[in-house]
């Protein structure tokens, strides 16, 4: 597999320092501190209100924040332009809008971040026929968006932002509302988009199928970060199917961040 | 086809068939942003243009545009930084152009409501030719910019935040969609009428979802409807003498409900197709955690029974691809 080199894993390429953002008057962010690194899979958990979308928010520039630094590919994020190095998955339960529109034409919108003048050649129309089969709905493109499922349309949103060829994939809530068949459908080109060395940050509730491929957990607590290492169930990309793997539930984690993250860990090796 | 043999009713078609392409091409973008009814606020602003335009001697369908083009600009702004009190600026804004258009148009020398409704409900006998030239080159930026930039404001309308981070310059397309809704409601007011202009811009757009699945197929059938009602409404209103605003907007609404009477059997075909598919090709519903992918090993728990072998077999295929 060729993952992440050596020397390049010291890159950050997403990072919040110390950042602050309010809702109204509620603190929503109290000083969160996160570095994603080239070629890491991070997953940002916590319960609801715990702040992990607004941090990914705040990190595209979706949300104000009121203190703090926010850099993307070492650049501060107010002057960052090269959004095309950027694969964004909105937390949304669906993908369609006040018109009908295609599998093909949703998924090719995410192209516009590198053909801006909206003019798609033959290499831009290679991206998205690979996104769609990827996420494997190639032979759903000339269907309407509003005739999918609830996982369908996950997948649609998350092949919008492969189309673009993005090196660092953020996702909130993939799995949010996503029926068994395409939580393994997602999982899966997850794992290739990883071993083709893409870097993603996911929002997640619970771990899920996704567990296997996450390097780091930072988990939030109102506002704050409260672990930020190893997932409790430590497992990293490598253990795939096949794989032995152990889950020592971390005996220092502070206070059971363990014990919210029991998704179905034995799924892989069962 | 002797109609076509007065230099009004030339005009009167060519202004039609432009209002018939211009009208579903911007209004479905605003559909898609359901914002279906900004095109009846600018309608309502484009009333004090009007008025201004009788009280200055002005060409007023240029005063018209300027001014529907300012007020499309300040709602757009409105929505930027309204949030709570957005909708009552925007009453304001639409009640404040229908009085202003009113009370400008009393103060016009000469000037009495008499004026003022043929630019309510369209009027075929007084489309000039100074109107033609204006409603030309309108139009011309309507489809240059509806077409030219279709991919783009696909985007934004369909996912606005998507939009932000794929780089796209969110904001100046949302002032150039309101701009270019404005202008298009200025192009429609000589032959629909500025009370008329939004369902063309919005029915057309509803009618063509009843048979499409895809965004460039409801624009293609909602431009076609548009034309055709267009020329319709403008033929029915010369031999009946009814005015051509209103006979093209229920005509509107006939195609609308007729396509949706012809939509119902086509959408149950299409239903029975997809299920049919459905069960073939999408199968993995049966919880088989198929296509574990790298160790090439078919889920972790045998897969039972008819869907179960169907789930493997999709799986297969979509790896052999």
């Amino acid at each position: 597999m060729s993952g992440p080199v050596a020397d390049t894993v010291t890159e950050t390429v997403a990072a919040l320092r110390g950042v602050h953002a309010e809702r109204g008057a509620r603190p929503v962010l109290r000083g969160v501190d996160l570095a994603v690194r080239r070629g890491e899979v991070v997953a940002l958990l916590g319960a609801n209100g715990s702040g992990k979308s607004t941090a990914v928010r705040a990190l595209i520039g979706q949300v104000p924040v009121s203190a703090g630094g926010i850099e993307l590919f070492g650049t501060p994020r107010s002057r960052f332009r090269d959004w095309a190095r950027v694969g964004y998955v909105p937390q949304r339960t669906t993908a369609a809008s006040g018109v009908p529109a295609t599998v093909g034409e949703v998924v090719s919108s995410g192209r516009l971040s590198r053909a801006r003048l909206g003019v798609l050649r033959r290499a831009d129309r290679a991206a998205v026929t690979r996104a769609l089969e990827l996420v494997g709905l190639a032979d759903r493109a000339k269907d309407s968006v509003n005739e999918l499922s609830g996982g369908q349309h996950q997948r649609v949103l998350i092949a919008r932002a492969l189309a673009g060829e993005p090196e660092l994939l953020i996702m909130d809530e993939p799995m949010a509302g996503v029926d068994l068949a395409s939580q393994d459908v997602l999982a899966r080109t997850l794992r290739e988009q990883v071993a083709d060395g893409t870097t993603v940050l996911l929002v997640l509730h619970e771990p899920g199928p996704l567990e296997p491929l996450i390097d780091r957990a930072v988990v939030l607590r109102d506002g704050r970060v409260l672990h930020d290492g190893p997932p409790p169930a430590a497992v990293g990309r490598h253990a795939l199917p096949g794989h032995d793997h152990v889950h020592p539930h971390a005996p220092d984690d502070p206070d059971g961040a363990a014990q919210n993250r029991t998704g179905p860990l034995s799924r892989w090796n069962s | 086809m002797e109609l076509l043999n007065y230099a009004f009713m030339q005009r009167a078609l060519l202004a039609a068939v432009l209002v018939g392409v211009t009208a579903p091409a911007i209004g479905i973008y605003l559909v898609q942003r359901r914002q279906a009814l900004m095109g009846d606020g600018i309608g309502h602003v484009a009333m004090t243009g009007v008025g201004l335009g009788f009280l200055l001697s002005w060409s007023p369908v240029w005063m018209a545009t300027a001014v529907s083009v300012l007020g499309a600009v300040l709602m757009e702004l409105i929505r930027w930084y309204g949030r709570t009190r957005g909708d009552i600026a925007l009453a304001m804004l639409f009640y404040g152009g229908m009085a202003g258009g009113v009370l400008f148009t009393n103060l016009a020398p000469g000037g009495s409501n008499a004026g003022l409704i043929s630019y309510l409900f369209g009027s075929l006998s007084t489309v000039s030719e100074s109107d033609v030239t204006a409603i030309l080159l309108l139009a011309a930026f309507v489809v240059l910019v509806t077409l030219g930039l279709r991919r783009q404001l696909f985007a934004v309308s369909q996912d606005e935040e998507f939009a932000r981070v794929t780089g796209l310059p969110v904001r100046a397309l949302n002032l150039l969609t309101a701009v270019t809704a404005a202008v298009t409601v200025t192009v429609a007011m000589r032959v629909v009428g500025l009370l008329l202009v939004s369902a063309l811009m919005v029915v057309p757009v509803a009618a063509a979802q009843q048979l499409t699945r895809g965004f460039a197929a409801t624009f293609a059938l909602a431009v076609a409807i548009g034309v055709t009602v267009s020329i319709g409404g403008t033929v029915t209103s010369y031999y009946q003498d009814v005015p051509p605003g209103a006979t093209i907007v229920l005509l509107t609404i006939g195609a609308f409900l007729a396509l949706t009477a012809l939509a119902a059997p086509l959408a149950r075909r299409r239903a029975r197709a997809l299920a049919a598919a459905r069960s073939a090709d999408d199968p993995p519903e049966c919880a088989v955690p198929a296509g574990t992918g790298k160790t090439g090993e078919v889920g972790g728990r045998p897969a039972t029974g008819r869907a179960g072998t169907m789930a493997r077999q999709g799986a297969d295929a979509r790896r052999q691809r």
